[in-house]
């Protein structure tokens, strides 16, 4: 073996590409190439900064604002003729607003499991992807929080009976039912996800505010960072904050999501009636979430030159949450099937039937299979976990799929229930499509717009993964080994010469 | 000159060459002073002597207050103004009311967290007299200042100038006008 590796630096040594290679196996790289402070400052604010856009930003961003004209019309659209425009009714009284609702709050939760529960577990790989999880996190309940509020027809009259205020009618909301838990929750989701990403995002707009040479800019950036100067006591009671802020969020995203499954279970209809949802609930919206983390951060490293931070360890890592949490969402489809044959209960067992093979929805269950069960088996294989490709695409099967999922959650169990008389079909009308085409038109808007005037990766936090960060004397356990290895590259020996 | 003088200032190129020089500075005597870097550098809590903030006590308490309100407005709601039986179930329905308790307590929280550590920073504030040295900019970009106010006890313009010209890695000493 030794004289093998002798008889290898005589050829000219093992290549620096090979030995970084090498070291990835033994190491995840977080941060790859030769960075400083300045570089890393530079590399990501001048995405914000830099007076050129790119063309092709004009076009993705004039393609979304268009879609999102879809959302414009529909609302003004339901706004004056009222919810009958939807294909929404009897028996199906549940359908595409609410499956909107919970798709999109869903994908938000991997935003939040990325910025707190990532952070309290000290995995350094969150630093260059929270920043625009956390962005994604906030555009996705902005347009789940939309389905609920037009649902009521007159959202300007529905206030008094989502929040409690003392209104001329003396009445308030009912605090048994879990719909006004899911108001408290939602509301209280967005605020603080809208926190947690402004402070994040303070430090950052103060290095913009340093850079910018338009002045303009450098007043707005100035204005936003609340003059931020970096001063220890600052940022040591601002550390202090970030991580309360992490605490709090995590029981607050894991309670989201089993509220919204309370929506569903705490009624009586077959199919709904479950106490396994909320985890269930929980482990699709971080399924859904990071699979829609990785449709925005595939583009977004490539496009933008940001491999350097989102390395293909971060697309690794975020595949096998995926896969991870994929199994639980199967996992939980079995589970509900064998609930429903070994509890008894006829109706159950009619839901499942009428679920799986018997009803006319039966191909929605299996396209949900296979987009939610069979795509994520491509993950096994590191081939595919290696490939933007294949992780893009699997990203977008399973968004999909989480779709689907909602879809034969509600429709299928509503549709028929306990009364053969009460049954019903349920289709969307054209304003059904058009809204949900809308919102992602206007989630994506929201996207290129934040890529363009924020930065998108943590400019604070990627300088903290840089061997300079550490203080001699005080090692930072993380990158010590890359630390040793990294100086090794800019030796002219070979590390293995002895 | 030394009258409007606010503080002395010095450019340090890394964590480690600050993180030393506070040390020193803390063990010269000097206490009205502060240190600025581009991200945070924990070591520099025990260099410069930071006591540990209030902060996690006060969102503690906002926690607190969040959830007696949460429950406090359910009460007055469901028990006091307009007592309704909905479903069979008692006007203090317990387990019910921990939901919206439970967010009020997470929300009252993070507000605390937030507006806390802003309002124990001082900020916002545009305007400090750090920002009058052009070098500055570059504290959140790449470079470590480190700054003695000048009315600290201990200080005197020529003696605490000398001082810092001395101290290991810095860069430059800068006047800092008020």
């Amino acid at each position: 073996m030794a004289a093998k590796e002798n008889e290898k630096s005589k050829d000219g040594g093992i290549s620096p590409s090979e030995l970084r290679r090498m070291h990835r196996k033994l190491v995840p790289a977080m941060v790859e190439g030769d960075h400083t402070f300045a570089s890393v400052s530079d590399k990501i604010g001048d995405l914000a900064l830099k007076k050129k856009t790119p063309f092709h930003w004009f076009i993705g961003l004039a393609i979304a604002f268009m879609v999102a004209q879809l959302l414009l019309f529909t609302t003004i659209w339901l706004l004056l003729k009222g919810i009958g425009i939807w294909g929404t009714n009897q028996p199906a009284g549940w359908a595409f607003p609410i499956i909107n609702f919970v798709w999109w709050i869903g994908i938000g939760h991997a935003g939040t499991l990325i910025s707190a529960i990532l952070l309290l577990l000290n995995q350094k790989w969150r630093t260059s992807i929270n920043r625009f999880a956390e962005a994604m996190t906030l555009f996705a309940v902005a347009n789940a929080a939309i389905f609920p509020l037009v649902h009521t027809g007159r959202p300007w009259l529905a206030a008094y009976w989502l929040f409690p205020y003392p209104n001329v009618m003396g009445i308030w909301p009912q605090f048994r039912s879990p719909l006004i838990w899911d108001v408290f929750a939602v509301s209280t989701y967005a605020t603080v996800s809208l926190l947690f990403w402004y402070v994040g995002l303070i430090p950052d707009l103060a290095t913009l505010r340093d850079r910018a040479k338009n002045k303009f800019f450098k007043f707005i950036y100035a204005i936003l960072s609340w003059g931020w100067r970096g001063s220890a006591r600052h940022w040591h009671r601002y550390e202090l904050a970030y991580l309360i802020l992490a605490g709090i969020s995590t029981p607050l995203v894991l309670s989201v999501h089993s509220l919204v499954s309370l929506d569903f279970a705490v009624s009586q209809i077959p199919g709904w009636h479950a106490t396994f949802f909320p985890p269930y609930f929980v482990a699709g919206a971080i399924y859904a979430g990071f699979a829609m983390v990785l449709i925005l951060c595939i583009p977004l490293r490539h496009w933008y030159g940001m491999k350097d931070f989102i390395t293909h360890t971060h697309l690794i890592f975020c595949g096998k949450v995926m896969m991870a949490t994929g199994f639980i969402v199967v996992y939980s489809y079995v589970m509900e099937a064998f609930f429903g044959w070994y509890g008894a209960s006829q109706y159950e067992w009619f839901m499942i039937k009428n679920r799986i093979w018997e009803g006319p929805y039966w191909f929605m269950y299996w396209l949900l299979l296979l987009c939610n069960g069979a795509a994520i088996q491509l993950l096994w294989f590191k081939r595919f976990r290696e490939s933007e490709f294949w992780l893009f695409f699997v990203s977008i099967i399973v968004s999909i799929g989480m779709w689907l999922e909602r879809f034969v959650i509600i429709v299928t169990s509503l549709h028929r229930d306990f009364l053969p008389s009460s049954w019903g079909m349920y289709s969307p009308s054209v304003f059904d499509i058009t809204m949900f085409v809308g919102t992602l038109g206007f989630f994506f808007t929201l996207i290129f717009l934040f890529v363009r005037f924020l930065p998108v990766i943590s400019i604070f936090e990627v300088r903290t993964l840089l061997p300079a960060a550490n203080v001699h004397g005080h090692p930072q356990d993380f990158d010590e080994s890359v630390l040793e290895v990294e100086s090794t590259y800019d030796r002219t020996d070979p590390p293995n010469r002895g | 000159m030394e009258k409007n003088l606010y503080g002395l200032l010095a450019e340090f190129d890394s964590a480690t060459e600050l993180v030393d020089a506070a040390r020193e500075v803390r063990n010269a005597g000097y206490t009205k002073t502060d240190a600025f870097s581009p991200f945070p550098l924990h070591e520099i809590d025990e260099a410069l002597g930071i006591k540990r903030s209030i902060l996690p006590y006060l969102c503690f308490a906002g926690g607190i207050t969040g959830m007696f309100s949460g429950f406090a407005l359910q009460f007055f709601v469901h028990v006091i103004d307009y007592p309704i039986i909905v479903g069979g179930r008692p006007h203090i329905s317990l387990p019910a009311m921990v939901p919206p308790a439970y967010e009020l307590t997470i929300l009252l929280t993070a507000f605390t967290a937030v507006f806390g550590m802003l309002f124990l920073n001082g900020l916002p504030r545009p305007y400090h007299p750090v920002f009058n040295v052009p070098r500055f900019a570059l504290a959140t970009r790449e470079k470590f200042f480190l700054l003695i106010e000048s009315d600290d006890e201990t200080f005197d313009y020529d003696q605490t100038r000398g001082f810092m010209e001395k101290l290991e890695g810095q860069q430059e000493v800068f006047d800092v006008p008020e």
